[in-house]
């Protein structure tokens, strides 16, 4: 059986190419017909909001990559509220069907994976 | 047992020196690396161009050696690579730059090479991410 693993994204959408290279792991490994799942974790929950303008930077819209990725089948999606909480974002209004999670809930997920990724 | 090792910081980060001792450590103990793996930042320990002073660590070219002496998988990410002006021969040649910097051991490949090496290794261990 494949081993699941848990990418943990903490990186804010625009703050270099760190964030869709960890989004790149999952795809990779959802084409692989692999079991992954995501966790949106501290600056990380900002890849989640919506109506961003990345254009005005000469940015490429993050959006599209997140999107893909159920298409891939990476639909374990995740998001620590309390870092939703923290930034001001509502988890009634992100980009992706995620399941917040307690900080409690947090530790569960990391032990219910065989490979942990944080980028 | 097996270890896959990944690798996201740039060659002057302190934990791209303690994968390398690590590594060698893993193998000291008399088990076995599967592949290594290079993304992120980290496709700069893969480059041939990095100069140190004389008395300083020279990183990249001290997991050149490990790599080479112990006959590794060291693979580099290529889209990673490419992005960072991390290049082979053959990929300068494809996108037309005047020169390259990555010569074996290093091998360009994708991340299904990540991937395939976690599968298979008993323990993934990663060094630089966030």
């Amino acid at each position: 059986m494949a081993k699941s693993l848990l990418l943990i994204c903490r990186r804010s959408p625009w703050s270099g190419p760190g964030a869709r290279e960890a989004l790149d792991i999952a795809l990779a490994g959802g084409a692989f017909d692999l079991p992954i799942s995501l966790l949106f974790l501290d600056d990380g929950v900002f890849q989640l909001q919506p109506r961003q303008q990345p254009a005005a930077i000469q940015q490429k819209d993050l959006t599209a990559n997140l999107q893909a990725l159920p298409l891939f089948g990476v639909e374990a999606l995740y998001v620590a509220r309390t870092d939703l909480d923290r930034r001001g974002l509502s988890a009634e209004h992100l980009t992706l069907p995620v399941t917040p999670l307690e900080d409690a809930a947090l530790a569960a997920l990391l032990n219910q994976h065989d490979l942990v990724i944080t980028l | 047992m097996k270890f896959a090792i990944a690798l996201f910081a740039p060659p002057h980060a302190p934990s791209s020196r303690r994968a390398l001792r690590f590594a060698e450590a893993v193998l000291a103990g008399g088990h076995q690396i599967v592949r290594l793996f290079f993304y992120q930042d980290a496709v700069h320990i893969a480059s041939s161009l990095p100069v140190s002073a004389q008395d300083e660590l020279d990183l990249p070219a001290a997991w050149r050696s490990f790599v080479t002496e112990h006959n590794l998988d060291g693979v580099v990410c290529i889209a990673a690579a490419l992005r960072r002006g991390v290049l082979n021969g053959e990929e300068a040649q494809r996108y037309a730059r005047a020169s390259h910097n990555l010569e074996a051991p290093w091998e360009l490949s994708g991340l299904g090479q990540l991937h395939e090496a976690a599968q298979d290794a008993d323990r993934l261990i990663c060094f630089g991410g966030d």
